[in-house]
């Protein structure tokens, strides 16, 4: 298990801040559902997070060692990213896809030892695709190419776990299994997660700590309940919600305003 | 539990059934490869104008592994033709081929691009120009007894590659898109400089027309076996670095990002797999000219037999590439016999329906 320690970290692309003065403390063994409108930094914090970029200002501890000083291979051995969308211009079969995920651990000219192959055998049992081993990636339907995508991820066997909108472009069927997965994999093996989220109601079921950004800020960071309140909400995506907790569960429930609910 | 640990043991087994099955099978198609490349081999040395009996050959070739020794029956003449002459350029041939495929193997892996080949990026075009400099000034200065092209060739590819991927270059990063963009440019740059010197060189009193031909043309000409050495040096050492690499070739098909999660630092990575293809098309490019389709077709044939993994696809295409071009250039040379056509033609047209055909499949969804 594994923490990540963001210290002060602002971080701009060519045209204006991106992240500004960020300090953010995830710690090992939590399930973390970040939120915001598009281009509010969520990706490029979870860029950060990976390494795969680097703060212009603050520094990054991952567990006790400063994320800029570690090399791309060793970063490889404890984080593993779930990247938006997958696409492999080769045709791939699930299994050599996840096969991949042992790369950060062969040196250039050993194959993958019975070892290796057992963890991919493991990995591809958790994420439910077993059956689809020898099938071409790029014949898989979209939700099918996420959970091998998070096959090969746990093949990596990391302790911090990243995910960029996992359920964006899936239908609620591939939403709930991968959410399911990715809470299983959190409680029942302790990996850390940090997800990227567009939908308010999933993030809230499937999180218990959400951090709200805005323009590059943190406005909240909590439980659901706390973060996802209608004047934060109002607030960041400029939308009219009404917002109920559910008494038992402490889960809230947002609902978007149309214009003729307004009226 | 105890159900899906079964289950997992189970599955282990059909996996590693599956996995000894894609062993053997790889073992035949490379043992295949090895068989058919000595009888190419074999039988582009016996075929020429002067008429050697192939069972002499046979005998020649015996006794040079020093391990036969059959009498002396034939013309020492014939023997001198076989070794001296036909042998070198058949083994340039193999070493155009192996060089190409794997060339076009590894831009194809780094650009995530199954049209990619030399060509596309500029290389070849670099490549020529270097050459064409050499042979313009044609200074008697030999490199470690080597002669001046193959080493100017390699200096064309490389600053070709250099421009390509500085022009490409965006705030640190070359996104593909922009490295097949400016690719394309230099091409067509620099094939109009080639062309406009062409046009000169008359006036210049220099007669460019036969070095022009033979780049354009493309077809092997090699005249000593020093030459072939460096060749062959460039060449292994090409297909070995490739090989090293070929587990981070896998790991770019999903993304410079996405390989960039997996540990491969990406930058360094994609200078050097181009730096190596480079090296691989100069090589290939100073003893033959300019041969199209073969960096195309070849890793194409092997990852519909063999599938896409390239720890086996460098190996096999450059094999395989090698086998296609010795009998490219056999055929090249006996179909007109005894006039020569250049091989860039055989495989070309061997080559263009293939590329046709693959692009009208890939048509149908292509993203970067």
């Amino acid at each position: 298990m594994i923490g990540l320690e963001i210290k002060k970290v602002s971080f701009s692309y060519f045209n204006g801040m991106v992240l500004d003065n960020i300090s953010l403390i995830i710690n090992a063994g939590e399930r973390v559902g970040l939120l915001g409108p598009n281009g509010s930094g969520k990706s490029t914090l979870l860029k950060l997070a990976s390494g795969i970029l680097k703060p212009k200002y603050g520094k990054i501890m991952l567990g006790e060692s400063n994320l800029s000083r570690l090399n791309r291979k060793m970063i490889a051995r404890h984080i593993a990213v779930v990247p938006q969308q997958v696409n492999i211009p080769f045709a791939f079969s699930v299994e050599e896809v996840v096969a991949l995920g042992r790369i950060p651990f062969l040196n250039p000219l050993t194959e993958e030892s019975e070892t290796d192959k057992k963890i991919m055998v493991e990995a591809m049992a958790m994420a439910g695709v077993i059956n689809t081993r020898e099938r071409k990636f790029d014949e898989l339907s979209g939700g099918e190419r996420q959970k091998v995508v998070i096959a090969m991820a746990l093949a990596q066997q990391p302790e911090l776990l990243l995910l960029d909108e996992p359920t964006v472009h899936l239908d609620i069927n591939h939403q709930v299994q991968v959410l399911e997965m990715v809470r299983n994999l959190n409680t029942n093996n302790g990996i850390t997660v940090i997800a990227a989220m567009h939908d308010l109601n999933l993030a809230a079921a499937y999180f218990n700590r959400l951090i709200l950004l805005n323009k590059g800020t943190i406005v909240s960071d909590g439980e659901p309940a706390t973060v996802l309140t209608a004047i934060n909400i109002e607030n960041v995506y400029r939308t009219r919600v009404r917002v109920e907790v559910n008494p038992l569960t402490r889960i809230p429930r947002v609902d978007i305003m149309t214009t003729s609910c307004s009226q | 539990m105890l159900d899906t640990t079964n289950n997992l043991m189970e599955t282990m087994e059909i996996r590693r059934e599956s996995y000894l099955r894609k062993r053997k099978k790889l073992v035949w198609v490379i043992a295949g490869l090895f068989i058919a490349l000595a009888a190419a081999i074999f039988f582009a040395t016996a075929f020429g104008a002067a008429n050697v009996a192939l069972p002499d050959i046979f005998k020649m070739f015996l006794n040079r592994l020093a391990i036969f020794h059959f009498p002396v029956t034939w013309k020492p003449a014939d023997e001198t033709i076989i070794f001296a002459i036909r042998l070198p350029r058949v083994i340039g041939g193999a070493l155009v081929g192996a060089a190409l495929a794997t060339a076009g193997v590894l831009f194809q892996g780094i650009l995530r691009n199954p049209m990619a080949d030399p060509y596309i990026i500029g290389t070849s075009a670099g490549a020529a120009m270097g050459a064409v400099i050499a042979m313009i000034f044609p200074v008697s200065v030999t490199l470690l007894g080597f002669g001046v092209v193959p080493a100017a060739a390699f200096m064309g590819a490389l600053a070709a590659v250099y421009v390509v991927y500085n022009l490409a270059r965006i705030g640190g990063k070359a996104p593909i898109v922009s490295i097949l963009l400016a690719g394309m440019v230099v091409s067509a740059l620099l094939g109009a400089v080639m062309s406009f010197l062409m046009s000169i060189s008359d006036r210049v009193g220099l007669n460019l027309h036969s070095v022009f031909s033979f780049l354009m043309g493309g077809s092997i000409a090699v005249t000593n076996w020093s030459e072939i050495l460096l060749v062959a040096i460039l060449v292994i050492g090409g297909i070995v670095g490739g090989r090293l690499f070929a587990h981070h070739l896998n790991a770019f098909a999903l993304g410079e990002e996405g390989a960039g999660y997996l540990g491969i630092e990406v930058e360094r990575e994609k200078m050097i797999i181009l730096g190596l293809g480079s090296l691989l098309t100069a090589a290939a490019v100073s003893i033959s000219g300019l041969i199209g389709f073969v960096g195309l077709v070849m890793p194409h044939a092997v990852r519909l037999t063999l599938g896409p993994d390239h720890r086996t696809l460098i190996p096999v295409s450059a094999l395989a590439g090698a086998v296609f071009l010795v009998l490219a250039d056999l055929a090249a040379r006996t179909i007109l016999a005894p006039s020569e056509i250049p091989v860039g033609i055989i495989t070309a047209i061997v080559g263009g329906p293939f590329f046709l055909i693959l692009l009208r499949r890939t048509k149908r969804e292509y993203a970067f």
